[in-house]
């Protein structure tokens, strides 16, 4: 057994409005660069549609992730020799409009147009070729809610296998819900294997995955094997970049910027205590649908004293050991089981988890459409196919997502009935395995959702590890020379002068 | 002229070598963020594709050919049986077919550079001026092969041999001495050449020194420490 701790994150998918406020700070963070303006390391995508970029899970086209060949593990995109061979020219790149062409408008214009005629408009303009564009054929949300015809649509993925798809055409049976994405930092990334300068890697201390921007020569083999496509290639700077999980934030205790800023407080970071001599064999089993069981079976209990052994003689330290104790990562994921990974079938084990919605699931109940199953709503006859949360959370097996979606709603029974009507339902918590006390910690964590609850990051010990005295005048972040930053204006390798945005000169009146 | 003749090369190469090498030695060391290879492919795709395949397998071939042509003593080539004149005529049979899968791939990429608004906007001056000189280089290549039919006894190969040799053994006068009877186009070739290697370290060309080979070997999963214990 080899302990390694990794913090993990849930976004409860029940409470996100889908109101962009973590693709935007996240934007005004991370990527408001030219060269990344198309490149969100966070977005949130209305589902059903095919997503950002498009139709990224269907991996038939675009070969991410693992296949299992032969009893072992291999790339989609192909092995090591086919990857090498591809190198002048990767056949599975995304291009740039299967994002979009990033635009701006002509503000300027607004102010400078002087008397005219008609209304002055600010028309869009390409921020690649500078070029006018007539038209914004497509955009990071260009399905917010439900947007672009059922057509397009369900070309989804997760549509596979679900009976009577096109019936969700119609405007009395459509559903809809949010799905927030980022890195999923995960345990077997598909990303650090294709890369073929070794520029990616991942961090031993909290599993955080990071492009080395020094040794990243840019071959994109990244992008491709990238199943999430959550690799961004930068075109000015011609290095590939992904979601750091904020790790300046995380490193300082504090949580990413999504998190953060999620108004919904859907977001939940917690410490995973995991087996990493078993990641291998547990991306590598045979059924699909058991993925998302292996998974659960390389995380550790952090409050088994073998375990905390084994993490104390890796080096991880004490106060890592007591967040994973607290971590509501590990009681999402593994205490209440209501938390489920993305597309497990990709084999990458990723480490950012989502509880399925149950909204729409509630207001049908209680409008009477739904038929009950003991004390509990039929779920097979409700708004979202079972087997599309399925397909996009647990390979198309139902029967986790049904105990997910079960429990919740026995929570929500189980408090009404002891609020409202002053009686303790111990019948419904009893039907989904669930007793009185987990339920009330369940309350406490995913409906009142208290900041302390939700973000449980212990601080990297940082001072230990470098000599406070020897980091005495430097530059913090640099590019390893001195304290330049790879791009000056005068430049003798080539590299263009900085784009200059326009800034409104202000006339000072009297 | 002799003197002239001196300096392009018996001179020019050593400076043209010595700014190769420690220019990018010191780009490495200092501004690694600037050593990649600069794809455009996103951006552009279709037209890479067919571009960018045919360039590298044109190019890749044409250089392992100058290396083993030039710097490979002709008596290890005498050895393996083969006489000037053999040589003469593998040159120009490889080194034509080579030139001329580089030849329309290079086209491809030159057009498309140029007249693609999107890679047009993002290109750096020396992004364009690099491939123009590898596509001066590549003409002035083919058509040394019409002047080198005139000479399928293979000597005047044998004085281009004589100058590679003799420059990376250092007798730069004889390097000089020894290429100062060849076609101008050879000249032409050889100077442009040597000018490839001083613009080098200052282009995208640096790429090819970071080919990663050791991608074979490695293990697929890299984990880094922080913590030194």
């Amino acid at each position: 057994m080899k302990v390694r701790a990794q913090i993990g994150m849930v976004l409860n998918l029940d409470k996100c409005i889908g109101c962009h406020t973590c693709s935007i700070t996240c934007k005004n963070v991370w990527t408001s660069r030219e060269g990344v303006e198309y490149a969100w390391f966070n977005n949130v995508e209305t589902k059903p549609g095919i997503g950002f970029p498009k139709e990224w899970e269907n991996q038939q086209k675009w070969n991410g992730g693992w296949v299992r060949e032969n009893g072992k593990l291999q790339l989609k995109i192909g092995g090591k020799r086919r990857i090498l061979a591809n190198i002048f020219a990767n056949p599975d790149l995304p291009e740039i409009d299967d994002y979009y062409e990033p635009f701006d408008f002509d503000y300027q214009h607004l102010h400078n147009v002087g008397d005219t005629k008609h209304q002055p408009v600010a028309r869009p303009r390409s921020l690649i070729s500078g070029q006018r564009m007539e038209k914004i054929e497509w955009g990071p949300n260009w399905e917010e809610i439900l947007g672009t015809e059922f057509e397009k649509r369900k070309k989804d993925t997760n549509f596979n296998e679900v009976v009577q798809k096109d019936i969700y055409g119609q405007f009395e049976k459509t559903f809809m819900m949010y799905l927030p994405r980022l890195c999923e930092h995960c345990l077997n990334p598909a990303c650090v294997a294709a890369c073929p300068s070794g520029a990616i890697y991942k961090r031993e201390e909290d599993g955080i995955v990071l492009i080395d921007q020094d040794k990243c020569r840019g071959w994109r083999m990244c992008v491709s094997a990238c199943p999430y496509k959550k690799i961004y290639y930068n075109w000015k700077s011609g290095k590939s970049e992904k979601c750091t999980f904020c790790f300046p934030r995380i490193e300082a205790g504090q949580p990413t910027t999504c998190s953060e800023t999620c108004v919904g407080r859907i977001r939940y970071l917690g410490v995973l205590l995991y087996d990493a001599d078993r990641i291998e064999s547990a991306a590598c089993v045979a059924n699909e649908k058991d993925l998302y069981q292996a998974q659960l079976d390389i995380f550790l209990d952090p409050h088994d004293p073998a375990v905390i052994a084994a993490a104390r003689a890796e080096g991880i330290n004490d106060n890592w050991i007591k967040a994973a104790q607290r971590s509501p990562v590990y009681m999402m994921a593994m205490d209440w089981k209501v938390a489920l990974p993305l597309h497990p079938e990709y084999r990458t084990l990723p480490m950012v988890w989502y509880v399925p919605p149950l909204s729409p699931i509630q207001s049908a109940v209680q409008a009477g459409h739904v038929g009950m199953n003991g004390e509990i709503p039929d779920l097979k006859s409700l708004r979202i196919p079972l087997r599309y949360l399925a397909n996009m959370l647990t390979a198309g097996d139902e029967a986790p997502v049904v105990r997910a979606l079960e429990r919740m709603i026995a929570m929500r029974a189980f408090k009404r009935s002891q609020q409202v009507d002053g009686v303790e339902d111990l019948d419904v918590l009893k039907q989904v395995g669930l007793n009185a006390i987990q339920v009330e910690e369940m309350y406490r964590y995913m409906a009142l959702a208290n900041y302390e609850d939700r973000f449980v990051i212990p601080t990297s010990h940082r001072a230990y590890a470098e000599n406070a005295y020897d980091l005495k005048s430097s530059c913090g972040f640099t590019f390893g020379n001195g304290c330049g930053d790879g791009n000056n204006d005068v430049n003798l390798f080539g590299t263009k002068a900085k784009g200059v945005r326009q800034v409104i000169p202000v006339e000072l009146k009297d | 002229m002799a003197h002239l003749n001196l300096f392009a090369f018996g001179i020019y190469p050593y400076i043209a070598i010595a700014i190769m090498v420690l220019g990018s030695w010191i780009r490495y060391d200092r501004e690694q963020y600037t050593w990649k290879t600069s794809s455009s492919q996103l951006l552009e795709s279709k037209q890479l594709r067919k571009g960018s395949i045919a360039f590298h397998i044109g190019i890749l071939g044409i250089f392992l050919g100058h290396f083993a042509g030039l710097l490979l003593p002709k008596e290890l080539w005498y050895l393996f049986g083969i006489t000037s004149s053999m040589k003469q005529m593998i040159a120009i049979v490889a080194g034509g077919i080579f030139g001329l899968i580089c030849f329309y791939g290079l086209t491809i990429l030159i057009k498309r550079r140029l007249f693609n608004p999107r890679i047009r906007a993002t290109s750096n001056p020396m992004d364009i001026a690099i491939l123009l000189l590898l596509y001066a280089q590549l003409i002035l290549g083919l058509l040394s092969i019409f002047v080198s039919v005139g000479h399928l006894d293979g000597q005047e190969m044998l004085k281009l041999m004589a100058w590679a040799q003799n420059t990376v053994t250092f007798n730069s006068v004889a390097a000089a001495e020894s290429i100062s009877s060849v076609h101008w186009i050879f000249k032409l070739h050889v100077f442009l050449g040597m000018t490839l290697f001083v613009v080098f370290p200052f282009s995208r060309l640096v790429h090819m020194l970071s080919v990663p080979v050791q991608y074979i070997s490695r293990q697929h999963q890299i984990v880094r420490q922080r913590f030194v214990r």
